[in-house]
């Protein structure tokens, strides 16, 4: 019997995304419930995709149109990209679940629209994770990206300028691809990726085939908002509304992420891009010199929202460097953290979106008195901030623990170095914003009277976010902790088989 | 060394019970109510560590794994001799400090007393978490619990004094843990291949002596919180916090964890025989005297009470280290035993310095010209923690120090034995002005009238259990002198 | 290879990269919004014409079977039974795969192009003008 899930899980949301366009003329209130549809469904489907994965050891094949590879596109779902499915369903339908009032609140007439580019991009990305074929891959991630632009530019009154920005870098970062697709092309005359896989190492010393590599991975980079071509991602995601934000922040680099890993391992092989080429130490440092470049500017930024983007560009150099040791503690480092970063942003995000929500405003200034008002909102934020540190048994340690361990193994100690760099530098960030919250307003006197102590800290008028926004956002600050508890299960289950065995 | 090994859930359960209790902490509408669940959970806690204590002295192990997270590593909790002595510690203090926040909180009407009966219970589930891990990961997951358990309840007052001792306690805890512990331990992970506590250390025939000495070093400082120089400040800055916490968290648990897991680290990780081979207690030692001998120095000159406590007890801890460093059984034996002793005797004196405050308001040793007249129980208490820490009968800490100087002569390490000494007689200059400012002033001096007007009596009874505590240490100081015993055997391969 | 044939016999090449540096050039130095697009579209579009080229060959018609005077019976294996001595010979045709790519291709950037100039009106909208330096300076002041 054809398995038909892998198909399933892209082609719901890519048509509930055209439904919700024509929902959103005829009675806007459809739209939100058949975009969680899609998304439960593409979500179960992958989850449910997963589990057959880990439990048979082998891939999925589906071809589209009975055609077979290298001839017809073929999706291929193994436990690296099974894996990287559930997170982008997961987060966008975790995401989606939290954002209705806000959605509701900030695009009043443009619910439809907001909600049908939402489900697009993710269906974008869950093509890009699936797909076998080099150039198909390019496709989708323009519709994702085409469809990320949009969301971001609904933003805020600056967005449209900032976009504008993001599109002129994202088409460079595409084009490139697809450019370094077409000399593929040239020298082998396929498109297929396990077609490629299997012709390339023929020819390794080809200058061609060097190029597309170049190419293709320059064009990632840019993408992924590594140092020093990142210039786009703090611009566009503060600028962008909560909504969207907690779907691209989370997902867009991550899974340009998982398309370099694809691309390094199961196309150019381990061996052509760690050993054939001298790349990998020079792009530790790359990665190293995003870290410190991230962490430094996230120092600088009054605007909280501004500062979790410097983070990500920071967390993208752990993923790119970690990958880059190549070695397989690094690289499970890497892919681990794809996974946790993923869901430690979308928490982060989601915190983010609750303060604009309650307080209006993105300063950190007006953080202050919340350990009072929203305890439970700030205690999700501070299990956030310590995942981002790196304090066990949140994820974030998890993912740093493999990390810094391939550093050690591959004797790179000044990514080791980086790395707690970033970790210190975290601390400094989340303890800032604590403190606000925790400290300001100040009391002049020590000694308010009990519990009914009218400042800030204590016996303040609880006022949390609703539930609809609040629920969720617990249960992802919770899963913080749940991934960090199962962080050696997925390793040794999951990413120990997306690793090629000649890694060690 | 095949030690028979117990497998039970109670020292998960010792773990848990404080958590467990702080949803109804929380909920609780009533102060009384809400201190009631306080004293529930820890004599829960205690009793279930009491009920390990006859399978432990019989020298057996209790297990239990909570989460294998990696195939070879997860948390999991091993009870030995040496975690049940700091445990029994912390968690009967734990109910005497419960008793000492009842007095000292409600009769200051401190704010957000909920908070901060909450965070109490968090930390004092990280300390047993410490005392029993059977890993360095559990060690460091409880660790890092504890120095974030206790931020809140240091910066209690939300001022802006506390927001400044705050960050310098995060920069010294958290910036030594990540930015020190942590690498030391995945450095070991990746050469030896394990974190399990070992009776002889991991290190041995994995690690060359340059990279050991550098490790021991790492670790030696990145758990900042046993106060070794130049990672100390953060202890007399986190005195703003209301006294019970500096009692608690600053006497007890919070630099015992410190000292725990140097002392754990050293023997089980790196080991007795490493240090040894590679000459690092050397170092070690000369590290701790200075500590010693300069914190000593220090607390000479601080006036305000608390500031003098501190600066004492970043003295004292380093004998702790100090003891594990001499590597001989009666050095190491009085090390382990000082971390109970010294416990006792300096939670008394902060209870002794709170129970003045209380009650007149004074923070500086100048203020407390004839304060005995006035507080006789306080002060008397106060006499007998202050023996206990100098190291003279009747205070238990006699004890522990008396292993420490045998310790010294058995390595043969006359310049420790002055160090030792020395320093006592420093500990003996900066406590007695007090005692002496207390009772022994002349008449026109002393301001304060012969009138008895103590502190709360929640406040004072728990001071006198301590100090008479202390006392009958010292004439019986079987069950941590026994386990620091059965310790130090373990190590020494029995 | 001396230099000179490198750049003859691979004229598509360099005309593809002018043309891709040109777009660059117009998207980084220029300094009104339109402008930027314009370059981000001739950027796009050197690729497109990279990928066409490579499918070319001289000589080669386009990949269409032609039947002969046969017309009846459909297929191609039926043409190349007919007529045995002119069977379908892959030499003689251009590979038609870079085409059909550079359809979905050329979809995709006139979406681009799309979104683009929505984004440009909103920006007029918001500050009046398409000029990056006034816009900036807007920027500043407010």
């Amino acid at each position: 019997m054809v398995n038909t899930l892998p198909a399933l899980v892209i082609i719901v949301p890519l048509l509930a995304a055209l439904m919700v366009a024509a929902a959103g003329f005829i009675d806007k209130r459809a739209c939100f419930p058949v975009a969680v549809a899609a998304l439960s469904v593409s979500f179960l489907g992958a989850a449910a995709l997963l589990v057959q994965v880990v439990n048979t050891g082998l891939a999925i094949e589906y071809r589209f149109a009975g055609w077979a590879a290298p001839m017809g596109i073929v999706y291929v779902i193994d436990h690296l990209s099974a894996l990287v499915l559930v997170v982008i369903t997961a987060v966008s339908l975790v995401n989606l679940v939290s954002s209705k009032q806000t959605i509701h609140r900030e695009f009043a007439d443009k619910e439809g629209a907001f909600i049908s580019l939402y489900v697009l991009f993710t269906a974008g990305l869950i093509g890009m994770t699936a797909t076998g074929d080099a150039f198909n891959l390019y496709v989708l991630l323009e519709i994702a990206s085409l469809s990320g632009y949009a969301l971001i530019g609904l933003g805020k009154a600056r967005a449209p300028l900032a976009t504008l920005n993001y599109l002129f870098l994202g088409t460079i970062g595409a084009t490139f691809y697809l450019l370094g697709v077409g000399y593929l092309y040239i020298a082998t005359g396929s498109l297929n990726m396990a077609d490629l896989a299997a012709i390339l190492p023929g020819m390794k010393d080809s200058g061609i085939v060097l190029f597309a590599f170049i190419i293709m991975l320059s064009g990632l980079f840019v993408k992924m908002a590594l140092f020093p071509v990142h210039g786009w991602l703090p611009g566009a995601y503060s600028q962008s509304s909560s909504a969207a934000a907690g779907l691209i922040a989370p997902l867009t680099t991550k899974v340009t992420v998982y398309i370099m890993v694809r691309i390094c391992l199961n196309l150019f092989s381990v061996d052509y891009t760690f050993h054939q080429l001298n790349v990998s130490d020079f792009l530790v440092w790359v990665a190293i010199a995003t870290i410190v470049f991230g962490s430094l500017s996230a120092l600088a930024q009054t605007d909280y929202k501004k500062m979790l983007t410097y983070i990500i560009i920071a967390e993208v150099g752990y993923m790119v460097g970690g990958f880059f040791l190549g070695n397989r503690m690094g690289m499970s480092g890497a892919i681990l953290h794809i996974v946790n970063d993923a869901v430690m942003t979308l928490c982060l995000f989601m915190a983010a979106g609750i303060f604009l929500w309650k307080t209006g405003s993105e300063e950190r200034g007006d953080l202050k008195g919340l350990f009072g008002s929203m305890p439970f909102t700030m205690a999700g934020f501070v299990l956030a901030g310590l995942s981002i540190i790196g304090v066990p048994p949140t994820c974030g340690f998890f993912s740093k623990w493999y990390l810094v361990s391939g550093g050690i193994a591959a004797g790179q100690y000044a990514f080791v170095a980086a790395l707690l760099f970033s970790s210190l530098v975290n601390a400094v960030l989340f303890f800032r914003l604590f403190e606000i919250s925790y400290f300001e307003p100040f009391i002049d006197h020590h000694h308010g009277s009990d519990d009914g102590g009218g400042h800030g800290g204590a016996g303040a008028v609880i006022q949390e976010a609703p539930m609809a926004m609040l629920v969720p956002f617990l249960f992802v600050s919770i899963m913080l902790l749940v991934l960090g508890i199962y962080s050696g299960r997925i390793v040794t289950n999951i990413i120990h088989f997306a690793i090629p065995a000649g890694v060690i | 060394m095949t030690m028979e090994t117990v497998l039970s859930v109670k020292p998960f359960l010792a773990v848990l019970v404080s958590l467990v209790v702080i949803p109804f902490i929380v909920v609780s509408r009533n102060q009384n109510l809400r201190e009631s669940w306080t004293f529930i959970a820890g004599t829960i806690k205690f009793l279930l560590v009491l009920s390990m204590l006859p399978l432990v002295l019989k020298g057996k192990v209790i297990e239990y794994t909570v989460v294998q997270i990696f195939p070879d590593l997860g948390i999991a909790f091993r009870v030995d001799a040496f975690g049940m002595l700091f445990a029994l510690v912390a968690s009967s203090l734990w109910i005497v400090t419960s008793i000492y926040s009842l007095g000292y909180m409600r009769s200051l009407d401190e704010h957000s007393q909920t908070r901060y009966y909450s965070f109490f219970a968090v930390a004092l589930s990280a300390t047993i978490g410490v005392a029993f891990s059977a890993n360095l990961l559990t060690l460091y997951l409880f660790y890092e619990m504890l120095s974030l358990a206790t931020y809140p309840l240091v910066t209690h007052h939300q001022d802006r004094s506390a927001r400044t001792s705050g960050r310098k306690y995060l920069f010294y805890i958290l910036g030594g843990s990540i930015g020190l512990a942590l690498p030391a331990m995945l450095i070991t992970y990746h050469f030896t291949g394990t974190l399990d506590f070992a009776a002889h250390g991991v290190m041995a025939g994995h690690i060359n002596s340059g990279l050991a000495l550098v490790l021991s070093l790492m670790f030696l400082f990145g758990f900042a919180k046993v106060g070794i120089m130049p990672m100390h400040s953060w202890l007399p800055a986190a005195m703003v916090a209301p006294t019970p916490v500096s009692a608690l968290l600053h006497a007890v648990a919070v630099v015992k964890v410190g000292a725990f897991s140097v002392v754990r680290v050293f023997t089980g990780i790196v080991g007795v025989d490493t240090l040894a081979t590679f000459h690092i207690n050397g170092i070690i030692c000369a590290i701790a005297s200075i500590t010693v001998v300069v914190a000593s120095l220090i607390a000479l000159s601080q006036d305000e009470l608390k500031r003098r406590l501190a600066f004492s007890t970043i003295g004292q801890l380093s004998y702790i280290v100090l003891g594990i460093g001499l590597l001989s059984a009666s050095g190491m034996t009085g090390g382990m035993l000082h971390i109970a002793m010294h416990a006792f005797g300096k939670i008394t004196l902060f209870f002794c310095a709170g129970a003045i405050f209380c009650a007149t308001g004074i923070k500086n040793i100048s203020q407390m010209k004839g304060i005995g007249r006035q507080m006789p129980i306080t002060m008397t208490a106060f006499l007998i923690g202050s023996l206990s820490v100098v190291g003279l009968p009747p205070g238990g800490g006699f004890i522990s120090k008396w292993y420490l100087v045998m310790g010294t002569i058995e390595s043969g390490q006359m310049l420790l034995l002055l160090v030792l000494l020395g320093s006592s007689f420093l500990n003996a200059a900066y406590f007695f002005p007090v005692f002496y400012n207390a009772f022994f002033l002349s008449d026109p001096e002393m301001t304060f009238e012969n009138r008895v007007e103590e502190a709360p009596i929640w406040c004072v009874v728990p001071l006198t259990i301590t100090a008479g505590i202390s006392m009958v240490l010292f004439f019986y100081p079987q069950p941590f002198l026994n386990l620091a015993k059965l310790a130090v055997q373990s190590i020494n391969g029995g | 290879m001396d230099f000179l044939t490198v750049l003859i016999s691979r004229a598509n090449y360099w005309a593809y990269i002018i043309l891709m540096m040109v777009g660059l050039y117009a998207m980084i130095a220029k300094n009104n919004l339109v402008k930027k697009i314009v370059g981000m579209s001739i950027f796009q579009t050197a690729v497109i014409l990279f990928y066409v080229s490579i499918g070319a060959k001289q000589g080669a018609t386009i990949p269409i079977l032609r039947h002969g005077p046969v017309p009846e019976g459909g297929g191609i294996a039926h043409a190349a039974l007919r007529h045995g001595t002119d069977a379908v010979q892959a030499v003689n045709y251009i590979n038609p795969l870079p085409h059909v790519l550079m359809l979905t291709a050329i979809v995709v950037g006139v979406a681009t192009l799309g979104v683009a100039l929505a984004l440009a009106i909103k920006v007029y909208k918001e500050y009046g003008t398409l000029e990056e330096n006034e816009i900036n300076q807007r920027l500043r002041r407010g």
